[in-house]
């Protein structure tokens, strides 16, 4: 076999590795049993819960968006809880990444949405997603048509639209989680919509064959940061809905961004001393850590690769 | 009435009483002045770096506790305004306002507020049988309570806690901490007792209690606080040791003569029989006392005794 035969395996094989476990995750859940509930968070803005990533929900007088869309089979319990919140035509979907618990209700919300060409349904992502999708899993087969992929893709560092009486801002946070992650902020609700770049309840995913990096998370994490601002006592104002897990406010987005930064230094001392990731492991980077966010030698080793992937 | 019917009657009303609220008991309203004759040198000046001594915490809370840098507070400006969690606000520097919360057309009681100095942290105890919020919902610094009667005894249990510490040195209690208080009169004192429980960094309950005396006269001035750099760093500089690099954990054993060891904590030292096997000292105790000899008010406590 020749080396550029090798170098094309080695890609294919991590897209059907991820895809194959997206599926067995989404396999592993019983979604006639799965309970959505809605939080009201801020404003406009309200955070829905269920099996797959958070999903949020902003509603108003010209209809409703939604940033993320968890399942496909979980779309009609996640229909229900919206129409409780408003009759109007979905107009928006915002994907913060491409895995499929935030993009898999895309198809069915497509199938399912009245076609009103004065009222479409616009599909918001950075323009890796729509790539990521899109890639074919030989490059010698042409994907299949698809169904809910991204109709509007942002490859600049920010977008930003107005809808139901609110600036909506996009921000691009390269190789973080992977590397078409988006942030969302709804300025006059202050309500930011982190997708998997904030996950309170576990270590960040780092999807290295989807572009991720721990250098990009951190980055992404220091930018909510910067952009949420909380009232008296360094609480309330800014609200932020994580990819997974409780709602949460700045405050718990430093306890975070504090973890990851310690981990990385952490693995950067080991790699300095010329330790091996095992050494490394061996070592426990994450012991202060794993009693909180579960154990820690998959993001050790997702650090390490960060920290030693050639440039 | 035929005495067949006594047992009836009783059933009744027990299942009649049982589904009624319960009224406040005891009324924990007023001005309280806290009182520092426990732990005075933690609560008042702050307790020493790597000093762990008595606490039941496990490897993640040493870890954590030695990876603190102090400078955090002045590189991370998110830092500077942070207050009390609503546990160690009882413990902390807590002159203290207790008032009620009554249904004005029920007259039942609704809730406890309180109101402590530092910070001005507020915590409300719900007296009124809500449930306790769903775990997706935020979390607070106050956390969430809710209140029930023991006899004259309230019983407080508070969950939905944002991360905090557990002492100011480092060590850390998680936001999936649940603290149980009970908050006990007798005459013009006030004693809370509180059972720390959290799976993330305790390997037993932490227990500790504060007391404080009614000051009907007592003023608290406001709190405020905004955020500032103090000094030039890189956005997102977080400041910590490496492990094993922290040069400043083994100073309160040679302060104060302790074993170092002793002063790694774990639920073993909670106990007067660990003094049995905990070894000797690495250096000698200080020929007379240097550090916080007396500490029972912020007036008194200081490094080397004045008197």
């Amino acid at each position: 076999m020749s080396i550029s035969r090798k170098w094309l395996i080695v890609p294919l094989a991590c897209v059907v590795g991820l895809a194959s476990s997206a599926l067995a995750q989404q396999n592993q859940i019983d979604f006639a049993r799965v309970e959505m509930h809605v939080l009201p968070v801020q404003g406009n803005v309200h955070m829905l819960v269920g099996a797959g990533g958070n999903v949020t929900v902003q509603v108003g007088k010209q209809g409703v968006l939604l940033v993320d869309t968890e399942y496909g089979p979980l779309v009609p319990k996640i229909m229900a809880e919206v129409r409780k919140l408003s009759s109007g035509p979905l107009r928006y979907i915002i994907n913060t990444h491409v895995h499929g618990d935030h993009v898999g209700g895309n198809e069915e919300l497509v199938k399912t949405t009245p076609v009103d060409n004065t009222q479409p349904l616009n599909i918001i992502a950075h323009e890796n997603v729509l790539n990521r999708l899109t890639t074919p899993v030989t490059t010698r087969v042409t994907p299949p048509p698809q169904v809910g992929l991204p109709t509007t893709e942002y490859f600049l560092p920010e977008k930003d639209l107005f809808f139901n009486g609110e600036a909506i801002v996009l921000y691009h946070a390269p190789n973080a989680h992977t590397d078409g992650d988006s942030i969302v902020f709804f300025r006059r609700s202050d309500v930011i919509s982190t997708g998997d770049l904030f996950t309170p309840e576990r270590y960040p995913g780092i999807d290295l064959a989807r572009g991720g990096n721990v250098a990009g998370i951190i980055s992404a994490l220091n930018r909510i940061i910067q952009i949420a601002i909380p009232e008296d006592k360094q609480e309330g104002g800014t609200y932020i809905i994580p990819g997974h897990g409780r709602l949460c406010e700045e405050a718990d987005v430093v306890e975070y961004r504090d973890m990851v930064t310690i981990v990385r230094d952490r693995v950067q001392d080991g790699i300095r001393k010329g330790r091996t990731l095992e050494q490394i492991k061996a070592s426990k980077p994450t012991l202060d850590y794993d009693t909180r966010y579960g154990p820690g030698d998959t993001f050790i080793e997702n650090v390490y690769k960060s920290l030693t992937a050639k440039r | 009435m035929s005495s067949r019917w006594i047992p009836c009657v009783l059933a009744c009303a027990v299942l009649l009483t049982a589904g009624m609220p319960a009224y406040a008991q005891v009324d924990f309203s007023g001005q309280w002045e806290s009182l520092y004759h426990e732990d005075g040198p933690e609560r008042l000046p702050g307790p020493e770096l790597g000093d762990y001594l008595g606490l039941p915490i496990n490897d993640a809370a040493r870890l954590r506790g030695d990876s603190y840098d102090a400078d955090r507070i002045s590189v991370v400006q998110e830092y500077q305004c942070r207050p009390h969690g609503g546990d160690y606000s009882m413990h902390g520097l807590s002159t203290l306002r207790v008032w009620r919360e009554m249904d004005p057309a029920t007259q039942k009681l609704i809730a406890f507020r309180t109101h402590t100095q530092f910070m001005g942290m507020e915590r409300t105890v719900w007296m009124d049988g809500r449930p306790h919020p769903p775990e997706y919902a935020a979390h607070t610094w106050s956390g969430f309570s809710t209140g029930r009667w023991e006899g004259n005894t309230l019983v407080v249990t508070t969950t939905h806690f944002k991360p905090n510490y557990m002492r100011r040195n480092g060590l850390s209690r998680s936001d999936h901490a649940v603290v149980t208080e009970w908050f006990r009169l007798h005459g013009n004192y006030l004693s809370v007792t509180q059972m720390v429980d959290d799976p993330v960094f305790l390997a037993e309950p932490l227990v500790r209690s504060s007391n404080w005396v009614r000051d009907p006269g007592q003023r608290m001035n406001p709190a405020f606080c905004e955020p500032a750099p103090e000094v030039p760093k890189e956005m997102g500089t977080v400041t910590h040791h490496l492990p094993g690099t922290n040069e400043f954990l083994t100073e309160v054993a040679d302060w104060y003569g302790l074993p170092r060891a002793a002063t790694r904590g774990g639920p073993q030292t909670m106990y007067p029989e660990y003094r049995k096997t905990m070894g000797k000292p690495e250096k000698a105790p200080p020929l007379t006392c240097e550090r916080f000899c007396v500490c029972t008010s912020l007036g008194d406590c200081q490094l080397r005794d004045r008197r």
